[in-house]
């Protein structure tokens, strides 16, 4: 097991190694001059190369690539363009606020999927089977930023039973006031005994948990049942009906387990899906959080940002899947021999 | 995104090479089998035909083929639809069922030249480390991996990010996130066919080894790689019309679905028709698209082949 | 004696692609209390099929019994409606399987569903049956019963897992055991081994087995009867020792012809030469009977005749009796 993770994050060094000398050539072949959108419109020739000895722009490539990487590791992640802050310094405030959206899209995902996937399968071919197989399908192929306007159009515009965006109304920031703990807003106001600025936020999260919830949910539906199928055909499994146990402990005890393996390793993909989907529909709900920030800096060519985002996206998604990993290796006893 | 290239590697994709020695007649009654035993991905197919058909006859079929430009007619702004407008008119009341229907065509041609200039460098890269192996074969597979370990779409946002928007950069950022795909896959075909009798004949006969490849090689691998490109279109026209909705790829007065969708959300709430018929197109042609490859996924893996 | 389980005329129809196949079309098998039923055939004869019928477990859910009872204890388990299946599988009647290694459940400890199982169908407290699993371990002979139960079946040779079964089989004490060719994948020396346990199963709880294989020596030392199946029928039963000794169907004797034995000299084992051909219509053994005459594939089915229950033979021209040795 420990030489196994060993093996698995030293992959994960190298891979990082490698993803960031891809963003940073890739950076390095903008035709734009990054000093001068440094200064700013009206730069004069002294300003740009005092700009470019500041920024390291000046020294050979090779040089500049090691500077890069000593930052990455020191916390200097280099700084925004446009708002002249550290990267890494703004990626770890607007963080919370996303992973709070994600991990509840997920959440639902999992709480809906799961039972949905498991009577899929044992209920192969019945109008339950269809709608689970139309759910997985479609969550999978929906646009999130489509869907996001959509749901605003019906529960903002049409029903007005949710708000259009933010995190929280103005006037209950104003009025019921919280502290930031952990920077989530749900966890921050329940914590702070704050149930007023807890339902408003909660209110206000809603839409974009669920936006966020429609690709896991067909991932998680589909895992499931399909796992589930495979399991239900297995010889132990008739052998478990041998020993007279009900459909329900043989599906729900006994056959689940064995199928969550799937389930759970499509998790670190919906993960890292999520954290890009952020960037296309924190706009849309006016979200303060990564993926807003991100879009920003899309928007105005904020160079440093975008590499810092990438780099920190594809760090989370290699962690969530060594978590993912050894979620499975306490899961599935066959694991830890295997890996050896 | 790319949900089936990334949880299931098509280790089945060996059959289909197989396929080819089919006789005609045989490999239409397999066709119709693989329908009749998936209506699901019938319908996709079905879907996919009529979008293809659309895209390619939309200049000949739309209302008003001068609103797919920057004709304006400011009086007819934000129309819901109506026998005129079957989907209603933008804030510059153009024609939003011509430039939707354009935008067919639009989506289709990126997904093609972003697909076709991925496979253009994975399958090279393919081939050559399957069929040399050794240090050519570890270093080319490791680049890949790196590719591959960045999560879907990121790469696609990030390259296209910094290259700057444009329509160009958007494809050469979806066939840089896309190519690792068709290397693994190819790769994966030459080792295994690199050992059949009929390439090592060629060896010991002394055919050069581009000759070996271009011969023997390739022309057995190609199935597999159709199979992978018809799965993998659906995600590239998401990922596509999602660049463009970030304000990444097409650029205005290009009626690609994405960046309708992103001017129009200035107009939604009040104009509900905007941005409703754009992404509905996305929706159902990525749709049709996973439909047909899930179809196709289930068909080719012996274990719910029979079931 | 006093009859466990008896099952007549039961017809087993499986759903295909094609068309509706006729799996099964039992004439007649009796198990009585205490008593090792051997059923003998070939692959595809319909011996597995016999076991999930009485089980009601088929492997997939397109096999249905169509016709006939199967009476256990008296009660007939056709009409039965699976919740109630549910409460004798395992207690009253139980089955071990072919293959060992994929019987148990990977993601278990091997004591889990054991002791699940026991407080199921004994109505006891989890202490309770977990000592019941404990002692069931113990009696097939695995070592550290106890530390067994804490392992996973991965970390157990075939032979172990084997026994593993066959504990949970014996843990309630039922009144039929089904042992679905459970030596097949083992080893020879372990095969003994569970063969010996099986026997033990019988002779210290009274259990009845019912034991399927196609090995036909196998029989010899442990079944008091059996029965041949071929194409899905049984084409002779009868005590083991009546048949070895004269064989009714030509099938049965070009069985017992072919087990391979030290004392016989031949230099090459006789064949039955072609497959089960279920097509055809009447004795289904006629295309490959070197007996066979045409009335065998026009007159329909054989049915199962003899001069006793103790020896039935369902041919048209049944072999002649050898005379027993007196």
């Amino acid at each position: 097991m420990i030489r196994f993770l060993i093996r698995r994050i030293l992959l994960g060094i190298f891979v990082l190694f490698g993803v960031s000398l891809i963003t940073f050539l890739i950076a390095r072949v903008i035709p734009s001059e990054p000093a001068a959108r440094w200064i700013g419109p009206r730069a004069t020739a002294e300003q740009i190369a005092a700009a470019k000895v500041e920024l390291g722009l000046n020294q050979p490539l090779f040089m500049q690539y090691i500077n890069y990487i000593k930052g990455l590791f020191t916390g200097d992640w280099g700084v925004s363009i446009t708002s002249h802050q550290p990267v890494l310094k703004e990626l770890l405030i607007f963080l919370p606020s996303s992973l709070e959206i994600i991990l509840g899209g997920m959440l639902i995902a999992l709480i809906v999927g799961i039972p949905l996937g498991v009577l899929t399968a044992v209920y192969k071919e019945t109008w339950i089977d269809h709608l689970s197989r139309g759910i997985s399908i479609g969550g999978v192929s929906i646009p999130a930023f489509w869907l996001a306007m959509i749901l605003q159009l019906i529960f903002y515009q049409y029903l007005g039973w949710f708000p259009l965006g933010e995190r929280v109304s103005t006037e209950t920031a104003l009025l019921y006031p919280i502290e930031t703990i952990t920077g989530s807003n749900l966890i921050d106001s329940a914590v702070q005994g704050n149930w007023v600025y807890f339902s408003d936020a909660l209110n206000h999260s809603i839409l974009p948990m669920l936006t966020m919830a429609a690709f896991p949910l067909g991932v998680v539906t589909r895992m499931t049942r399909s796992s589930m199928l495979e399991v239900v055909g297995e010889e132990y499994m008739r052998v478990t009906k041998a020993f007279g146990f009900s459909s329900g402990v043989r599906t729900f005890k006994y056959a689940l387990k064995n199928a969550m393996g799937p389930t759970i390793t499509s998790l670190g993909l919906t993960f890292a899906y999520a954290l890009t989907t952020t960037f296309l529909i924190e706009s849309v709900f006016t979200w303060p959080g990564l993926g807003l920030y991100t879009s920003n800096a899309i928007l105005s060519s904020d160079y440093p940002v975008i590499m810092g985002v990438t780099i920190f996206v594809t760090a989370a998604y290699l962690i969530v899947n060594l978590l993912v990993d050894i979620t499975l290796a306490i899961l599935d006893p066959r694991i830890k021999v295997n890996v050896e | 995104m790319d949900l089936k290239t990334n949880i299931t590697p098509p280790p089945s994709m060996e059959k289909i090479g197989s396929k080819s020695t089919l006789s005609n007649s045989a490999f239409l009654a397999e066709i119709r089998y693989f329908f009749k035993m998936n209506k699901l991905a019938f319908l996709g197919f079905i879907i996919i035909v009529t979008l293809i058909l659309l895209a390619l006859l939309a200049p000949l079929i739309i209302p008003y083929p001068n609103d797919v430009a920057l004709e304006t007619h400011v009086e007819n702004k934000l129309q819901p639809p109506s026998a005129d407008h079957w989907f209603g008119t933008d804030e510059l009341g153009r024609d939003l069922f011509s430039r939707v229907i354009y935008g067919t065509r639009v989506s289709f041609q990126i997904g093609l030249i972003a697909i076709g200039l991925a496979v253009l460098i994975g399958i090279p890269l393919g081939l050559i480390a399957g069929y040399f192996g050794r240090w050519v074969d570890e270093v080319i597979m490791r680049i890949s991996d790196v590719f591959l370990s960045f999560p879907p779409l990121l790469l696609s946002i990030a390259i296209a990010a910094l290259l700057g928007p444009s329509l160009t950069n958007l494809m050469i950022a979806i066939s840089i996130s896309w190519w690792p795909w068709y290397t693994r896959l190819i790769r994966g075909q030459v080792v295994s066919l690199r050992e059949r009798g009929f390439v090592e004949a060629a060896q010991a006969m002394g055919v050069p080894s581009w000759k070996v490849i271009a011969r023997h090689i390739l022309p057995n691998s190609m199935a597999p790689v159709i199979v992978q490109i018809s799965m993998d279109f659906g995600s590239i026209i998401l990922t596509a019309a999602s660049l463009s909705f970030l304000g990444l790829g097409a650029q205005p007065p290009l009626p690609e679905w994405g960046l309708l969708i992103n001017i129009g959300r200035n107009f939604f709430l009040t104009n509900w028709w905007y941005v409703t018929f754009p992404g509905l197109f996305i929706f159902i042609s990525v749709m049709a698209f996973n439909l047909f490859g899930d179809g196709l996924r289930d068909y080719l893996d012996p274990k719910t082949r029979d079931s | 004696m006093d009859v466990l389980l008896d099952m007549k005329n039961v017809k087993v129809d499986i759903k295909t692609r094609s068309g509706t196949f006729a799996a099964l079309d039992l004439e007649h098998l009796w198990i009585n209390r205490g008593e090792t039923v051997a059923l003998v055939g070939e692959t595809g004869s319909g011996k597995s099929m016999t076991a999930s019928a009485i089980m009601k477990l088929f492997p997939t859910n397109k096999a249905k019994i169509t016709n006939g009872e199967i009476l256990f204890e008296g009660q007939d388990l056709v009409s039965w409606s699976e919740r109630k299946m549910e409460k004798v599988r395992g207690k009253s009647m139980t089955m071990i399987f072919q293959d060992p290694m994929s019987s148990l459940n990977p993601v278990f400890p091997i004591g889990e569903p054991m002791v699940r199982m026991i407080c199921k169908h004994l109505g006891v407290g989890k202490k309770e049956a977990k000592k019941t699993a404990i002692e069931a371990l113990s009696f097939v002979g695995l070592p550290d019963p106890k530390g067994m139960m804490k392992r996973y079946p991965h970390e157990l040779s075939g032979g172990q897992r084997q026994r593993v079964m066959i504990s949970m089989a014996m843990a309630c004490k039922p009144k039929l055991l089904i042992a679905d060719e459970p030596t097949t994948a083992l080893d020879v020396t372990i095969q003994l081994q569970i063969l010996y346990l099986i026997n033990q199963m019988k002779e210290k709880q009274g259990t009845s087995i019912l034991f399927i294989t196609h090995n036909l020596s196998v029989v010899s030392h442990i079944a008091d009867r059996i029965a041949i199946m071929y194409g899905g029928r049984i084409i002779e039963t009868g005590r083991t020792k009546e048949v070895f000794r004269s064989p009714r169907h030509p099938y049965t004797k070009m069985l017992i012809d072919a087990i391979p034995s030290v004392t016989n000299d031949r230099e090459r084992l006789p064949v039955i030469e072609g497959m089960i051909d279920r097509s055809i219509e009447g004795c289904p053994f006629a295309n490959r009977c070197p007996k066979a005459r045409r009335e065998c594939s026009t007159q329909g089915m054989p049915k199962l005749e003899g001069s006793s229950q103790d020896h039935m033979a369902a041919c048209f021209f049944p072999l002649e009796e050898v005379p027993a040795l007196v």
